[in-house]
């Protein structure tokens, strides 16, 4: 059973509608294909494969506004970067979220603060 | 010098206080330790081969002396007395014990240093020429936008996770004193048509497959360009090769999709990104130049200066090898040798740094520098200044005059500390300064740069020494292979292969042997090794090194 991490914590997930899967390897150039997707999902196959993040802020550079998961191997210490790469949340496994349980997760629902790229953007 | 702001201060003191939790989650099992390894190594922390290593960073190898101060303290409270000054502008703790680091970290951001991303598969600290802000030669101060960029790379969304590592160098004078060359994104400041522009390399580095690096953009407009390093590193973040760490940093990712197509990538991505920038990244860049604004120099006699240059041979020599030419006619820089003949190449004891930090306190306008050579500098020294400072250094151990000299080696720690480690090179580095002291020729030999790595990541940078050894594993014995003709400045360039290694008891007189050959082949005594080798080609000095016998054989 897997959960939905967002900043207020861990949820079952709630999405009955269509999901588009991106691979983390996918070409960039096929994102514009996703734009109209009500969710995009971005796979994490490990936590060392950062190429996720870069998916995840060109498909909101590409305006893309619909709602956009990260999934797989994503671990509490990278809540912040998901969430200011795009990502609305995070999804992992039973086994991850019982190593990491949500109070590691909220402690970065603060990923507003100290952010230097959004600083030097003036967002 | 940039002092921190709300901001910063606010940052660093997140950044510790979630380490710390790093650290407690990994002993609760939280954190696997493949989990905590990157985590652990985004803070500045390695596990080596005797203990943990913690590497601080020098942002853009700037210092004012309550910062070396602290570095002393941290010397001696948590480690063994001294520290290590780097070719990339840190300074290394060798043997911190892991439940001291947090705190460690706490006391640097007490004095705005800290040891975010100076290792990991992230952007590392920037580095910069050591001689900004005060050489004569420059176009303008690169630090301003070393800081920037630094802001714009901590803690970066996208880049925690890169395929590998990833080295960025500012310089602002053509002299390019920042080895430009040899990172993933050089930087060089220039100017066209009246303005400010960035010429962009990349592809640049040394390791098991040195390169040069190519011109990415000839002449950038300085308002584009964050949204252009952003777009450069979210580029190679899709196309870097992450099957094979060998084969993932981005100058194999250039010399495989070609810098044209690179190009055009980056081009395409660029243009998304701009208007994310709509221009605050400037007033901030304004800010920061404030911070940056040249000391006011004091206007004094030099006669104690040139009294003491025509009565004091000793301070002579150190005076023609030490200095360098400053922006103000009545300065000078200052660049004081950590490689005194025999002592290891890069480390300073608590006892010295606080001596800098004193000297740069009372005549230098409170600023340190840590050169790419690991030594350091006073930017701004009054020449009058000049020989109360020398009898200082004097006194410490600290006045060898030997910069840009056969003795100035750059050597990495090797197996005497490095868990990559194949070979030792201190010891090399030490006895090669020993046999140029014992021949008195140094000063007579000139310009040279020795450059030692103790295994194929060339942290020694040997590929760019006139000289360069490199340190390898043969069968179980350390055997030392000569480069020949590299060259760290403006025109890069790597060094050629000379042949066979040679075992350990066998480097120093080799090197003894092309050293005193190059005094015979050269054509007068302003020629440089380097310029002697280029004009005379490799066959000369391979004669030197494996003798002009062993050389027939070979024909």
């Amino acid at each position: 059973m897997s959960v939905i991490v967002t900043d207020t914590g861990f949820a079952e997930d709630d999405w009955a509608g269509p999901v588009a899967d991106l691979t983390s390897d996918a070409d960039p150039a096929g994102l514009a294909a996703l734009l109209e997707a009500p969710l995009v999902r971005v796979a994490f196959p490990g936590f060392a494969d950062g190429r996720g993040f870069t998916l995840a802020a060109r498909l909101r550079r590409l305006g893309y506004r619909g709602r956009l998961r990260a999934a797989g191997h994503v671990i509490a210490d990278q809540y912040a970067m998901a969430r200011r790469a795009g990502f609305d949340e995070v999804e992992i496994d039973a086994a991850l979220s019982a190593r990491q349980p949500e109070d590691q997760w909220l402690a970065r629902a603060d990923w507003r603060a100290g952010d230097y790229r959004a600083r030097l953007r003036g967002a | 010098m940039y002092d921190y702001n709300d901001f910063d201060r606010d940052f660093v003191a997140r950044r510790v206080a979630q380490f710390r939790a790093q650290v407690a989650r990994r002993i609760d099992g939280s954190l696997t330790e493949e989990e905590f390894r990157p985590l652990r190594l985004m803070n500045g922390l390695y596990l080596q081969l005797h203990a943990y290593m913690l590497r601080v960073a020098i942002p853009y190898g700037t210092l004012n002396s309550a910062q070396m101060r602290q570095l002393a303290m941290i010397a001696e409270r948590w480690d063994r007395g001294y520290g290590h000054f780097t070719t990339r502008q840190n300074i290394q703790f060798n043997w911190p014990r892991l439940v001291d680091v947090p705190d460690i970290l706490d006391a640097l951001a007490e004095v705005g240093l800290h040891a975010i991303q100076t290792s990991g598969n992230t952007i590392r600290n920037v580095t910069a020429d050591p001689f900004a802000g005060a050489a004569a030669d420059e176009i303008a101060d690169p630090r301003p936008v070393a800081e920037l960029i630094r802001q714009w790379s901590t803690d970066h969304p996208e880049f925690q996770f890169l395929p590998r590592k990833f080295k960025i160098a500012v310089t602002g004078s053509p002299a390019d004193r920042a080895v430009t060359a040899a990172h993933d994104i050089g930087l060089r400041i220039i100017e066209r048509d009246g303005a400010r522009h960035y010429q962009v390399l990349i592809g640049g580095g040394l390791g098991r497959a040195p390169m040069i690096g190519k011109v990415l953009h000839e002449a950038l407009p300085e308002a584009d360009l964050l949204p252009y390093l952003e777009a450069v590193v979210g580029t190679w973040n899709l196309l870097g090769r992450r099957d094979n760490k060998y084969k993932a940093r981005i100058k194999i990712t250039v010399h495989e999709q070609g810098i044209d197509r690179i190009r055009t990538l980056v081009q395409e991505e660029f243009e998304r990104i701009r208007p994310d920038f709509p221009g605050f990244d400037r007033q901030i860049l304004a800010q920061i130049e404030h911070h940056f604004a040249p000391p006011r120099f004091a206007r004094k006699s030099v006669v104690a200066y040139e009294a003491a240059r025509a009565a004091d041979p000793v301070f002579r020599a150190w005076a023609d090898t030490n200095l360098t030419e400053h922006r103000d006619p009545d300065h000078a820089i200052v660049t004081v040798s950590l490689k005194k003949h025999g002592a290891i190449p890069g480390d300073a004891t608590a006892a010295q740094m606080r001596l800098l930090a004193d000297l740069a306190k009372a005549h230098g306008h409170d600023e340190l520098r840590i050169t790419q050579s690991q030594n350091v500098v006073l930017p701004h020294v009054h020449k009058a200044d000049l020989p109360a400072i020398h009898a200082v250094l004097r006194g410490a151990g600290l006045a060898t005059a030997n910069i840009g000299l056969a003795s100035d080696i750059i050597a990495c720690p090797g197996l005497d500390y490095c868990a990559l480690a194949t070979a030792r090179s201190i010891p090399v580095a030490q006895g090669i300064a020993r046999a140029i002291e014992a021949l008195k020729i140094e000063h007579e030999v000139g310009a040279l740069e020795i450059k030692i790595s103790g295994c194929i990541n060339a942290c020694g940078h040997h590929h760019v020494g006139h000289i360069g050894i490199l340190g390898l594993e043969r069968g179980g014995v350390e055997t030392y292979q000569v480069t020949l003709g590299g060259d760290a400045g403006p025109d890069a360039a790597l060094g050629d292969r000379t042949g066979p290694g040679f075992a350990y008891d066998q480097i120093v007189p080799a090197i003894e042997r092309l050293i005193l050959a190059y005094l015979d082949l050269r054509a007068h005594a302003e020629e440089r090794f380097v310029d002697a080798y280029r004009r005379l080609g490799a066959d000369p000095f391979k004669a030197a090194l494996y003798g002009a016998a062993e050389k027939a054989d070979a024909a």
